[in-house]
């Protein structure tokens, strides 16, 4: 009992001071939100477009430039190591979630994070979000950099989110995976056995456009063409801060 | 020993595909069998179509005393006699082939899909059965019932299905239905490598990043003829190590909260992500995304990360000294570990267990020593083992292998060696093959790669050390009571789609 309470104050407290204090620390080599300078690119390079292995980029006709897409970005940095003209470059941005699908488009004068409030779950959820977590196809680092969350250090119940285990105690879906063929209908299944009002979440590149699956015939591209989804989570996997970020703007408890 | 003689090759080197003997299939068989009675274990049993449309099968056999790898292969028939009567070993392996390619292994005592995918050959489709639909053992009498469980959990976890077969509350057998997580790896892999292979192989499994990717790089190394710095080596162990220390660690946190036992099970919780951020200062990826590449790494490591690495190695090592060994000291937890779920060491063997729930029931197996790769062939890492093959001996061979983990990696970062971390890459060389073995921290991780004549991936077969280990879990839990099934469930850790790829 005494090495208990021994290791106890050892161990220190740890749950980190975010959101009323500063953000945890990333490391030096973080890849964050990508960002599009202004800048012109060389006539019909697409050196950037033919770089990404998921498709993720296209040439704007307004900007002249390149759009990428964060939804289905895995963030492996080739189109910046492609990119003659350093247009462009990840940022430490980790602020990654977006509410409508279309502000997941990053293109030169998008600003420095898009919009994650959804008014529904502000006004439904603001206090207490119950989730249902359901896996479906992927590799299991999304689910594990959202298992953190519940660790002390992350603390998630502090702000009345929890995980819980039955579709029916549940607000909405948390949902990871390019969603399998094999797992579609249980996916279904789980969402209709969530009641109204029920919001879902789609966490990771997988789950937003098929992350590195994408056009497989074994798979879904993501759960939009399944679910309607309110909340966008970007990533490969995302940092458990942006998982994080993104709950906390969805629901209006930062801003 | 047997009369028909195998080619002999080593982890990691590249061999031309038409020096591989060919047999019949029935000296194949008789072959297989006696090299396993022998001390071989089956790797891998990569089956593909050649172009003129024969089923060719290659064994993959891996002798530890030796340190040799063992090739030999054969047509497929449609129909064989089964190999898992005689070598049980295979049995997962038999399945597989007969639902890719829609073969029948006859005689084989439970022959059903393992991930219920597509047939790869394409006039075969539609002949696939609905997800989970499948014949299962059931059980009769009074007081007998099944409990069926998933594919969605109750936690924030994969999807699996699991059917137990209990009279009362003792389970006597555990039905594993997976498939869930396919996606179709392998046939997207035909035809590379390609800008995505290096991804695909990174999220084999999110959380053996590092493992796996390490493994598919030296098959692609081997194949292209290039060798790799010392100093890359050396980093792709340390990213090992840790990958092994983070898995390990939140293991152990899970194997505690299982049980209720919260101190370690918070403090392991948190130490995780201490270690996972190790790996982010490598390459600014928690899972070590983007680390591993053909002829190296793509990332060095300056002194002053090294230092960075030592002192948050140093603060995570006495954490986890203090929240670990309260936890072996404390009666209430031992009394739930010990002779919860256990498996004999002819039982591991036998059945092909491979990681530390192999080590668990004494089986003296690692790859970084019996086929030394990278790093290892320099440095060693001590093998730990137990004895009680038990949810103990599977909780304390993870706490030891931390420990030497540490050792290693601290031995690595003071004498990192000097040079590049990468070297240009060269295009692969045609109708080659290269067998790729790496110690994952859930065990031995095998990559199987063979070339055309144009130099592109004719197949690329992946197993998992989930693969080999799921029918460990199923047999740990007979006679057990139903509510052992997380505990015993947790101390085997096995990924779903490292197994369903």
């Amino acid at each position: 009992m005494l090495r208990i309470i021994k290791t106890r104050i050892q161990q220190k407290y740890r749950t980190m001071a975010y959101p009323d204090g500063p953000p945890p620390e990333l490391p030096s080599r973080f890849t964050g939100r990508p960002v599009v300078n202004h800048g012109t690119c060389r006539d019909g390079c697409d050196l950037c477009i033919a770089a990404c292995p998921v498709h993720a980029i296209h040439m704007s006709l307004d900007t002249e430039g390149p759009v990428i897409d964060t939804g289905r970005c895995i963030f492996c940095r080739a189109c910046e190591e492609a990119c003659p003209a350093g247009i462009i470059h990840f940022s430490r941005e980790y602020r990654l979630a977006t509410s409508p699908r279309h502000e997941l488009f990053v293109q030169a004068g998008s600003p420095e994070h898009g919009p994650a409030r959804h008014e529904v779950a502000v006004r439904f959820f603001n206090r207490s979000l119950k989730l249902r977590q359901v896996s479906a196809g992927g590799c299991n680092a999304c689910e594990a950099d959202t298992n953190v969350l519940a660790t002390l250090a992350w603390d998630l119940g502090r702000f009345g989110i929890q995980f819980v285990a039955s579709p029916r105690h549940a607000d909405g879906l948390l949902i990871t995976g390019p969603v399998t063929e094999n797992m579609r209908l249980a996916l279904e299944k789980t969402y209709a056995a969530v009641p109204d009002p029920k919001i879902v979440i789609a966490v990771g590149s997988c789950a937003i456009a098929g992350g590195p699956y994408v056009d497989h015939p074994e798979q879904h591209n993501g759960v939009s063409d399944i679910l309607p989804v309110d909340l966008f989570i970007p990533g490969c996997p995302p940092h458990p801060l942006t998982i994080l970020d993104g709950l906390l703007r969805f629901i209006g408890r930062v801003g | 020993m047997t009369s028909f003689v195998f080619l002999s090759t080593v982890n990691g080197q590249a061999i031309n595909r038409a020096e591989i003997p060919v047999f019949d299939f029935k000296d194949l068989r008789a072959a297989i069998i006696d090299y396993v009675k022998a001390g071989a274990r089956i790797s891998g049993l990569p089956a593909w179509r050649e172009d003129d449309g024969r089923l060719r099968m290659v064994a993959v056999l891996s002798m530890p005393a030796s340190g040799d790898i063992l090739l030999g292969a054969c047509d497929m028939p449609d129909s064989w006699r089964s190999l898992t009567p005689d070598c049980p070993s295979a049995h997962w392996f038999e399945r597989e082939i007969a639902e890719i390619w829609q073969v029948m292994p006859e005689g084989h005592p439970w022959l059903k899909p393992i991930r219920f995918q597509p047939p790869r050959d394409l006039q075969l489709q539609g002949k696939i059965p609905a997800i989970g639909i499948t014949g299962f053992f059931s059980i009769k009498g009074e007081e007998s019932h099944e409990v069926a469980v998933g594919p969605v959990h109750a936690g924030i976890i994969e999807p699996g299905h699991f059917r137990f077969l209990c009279h009362g509350e003792t389970v006597y057998h555990l039905e594993i239905s997976l498939g869930y997580q396919h996606r179709g790896v392998e046939r997207a892999m035909t035809g590379g490598p390609g800008p995505r292979s290096i991804h695909y192989m990174e999220t084999l499994a999110g959380d053996t990043t590092i493992g796996h990717a390490t493994a598919y790089c030296r098959a692609v190394e081997a194949l292209s003829g290039i060798h790799v710095p010392p100093r890359a080596e050396a980093i792709r162990a340390i990213a090992a190590e840790l990958e092994r220390i983070a898995n390990h660690t939140g293991d152990l946190g899970a194997l505690a909260g299982d049980i209720g036992y919260l101190p370690t099970m918070s403090y392991c919780g948190r130490i995780r992500g201490d270690v996972l951020n190790m790996t982010a200062i490598l390459c600014g990826n928690r899972f070590g995304r983007g680390l591993v590449r053909p002829s190296g790494t793509a990332y060095d490591l300056d002194r002053e990360l090294i230092e960075l690495l030592i002192t948050r190695l140093n603060s995570a090592e006495k954490d986890l000294k203090g929240a670990v060994e309260i936890m072996f000291d404390t009666p209430s937890v031992l009394a739930r570990f010990e002779g919860t779920g256990a498996l004999s060491e002819d039982t591991a063997r036998e059945i092909g267990l491979v990681g530390p729930a192999a080590r668990a029931t004494g089986l003296d197996c690692d790859v970084r020593r019996e086929f030394p790769y990278g790093m290892y062939r320099f440095a060693q890492v001590h093998t730990c083992t137990w004895t009680t093959g038990d949810c103990f001996a599977r909780a304390y061979v993870r706490w030891l292998e931390i420990k030497a983990s540490i050792e290693f990696i601290r031995r690595q970062l003071l004498e990192l060696p000097e040079g590049p971390v990468s070297l240009n890459v060269s295009p692969l060389r045609g109708d080659m093959l290269a067998v790729s073995l790496a110690e994952g921290w859930r065990g031995e991780i095998c990559h199987v790669a063979a070339t055309d004549s144009k130099g592109r991936f004719a197949f690329y077969k992946v197993i998992d050390p989930s693969f080999h280990n799921w029918f460990g879990l199923a047999l740990a839990l007979r006679n057990q009571q139903i509510s052992d099934f997380p505990l015993c469930n947790k101390s085997f850790n096995l990924s779903y789609c490292g197994h369903d790829l």
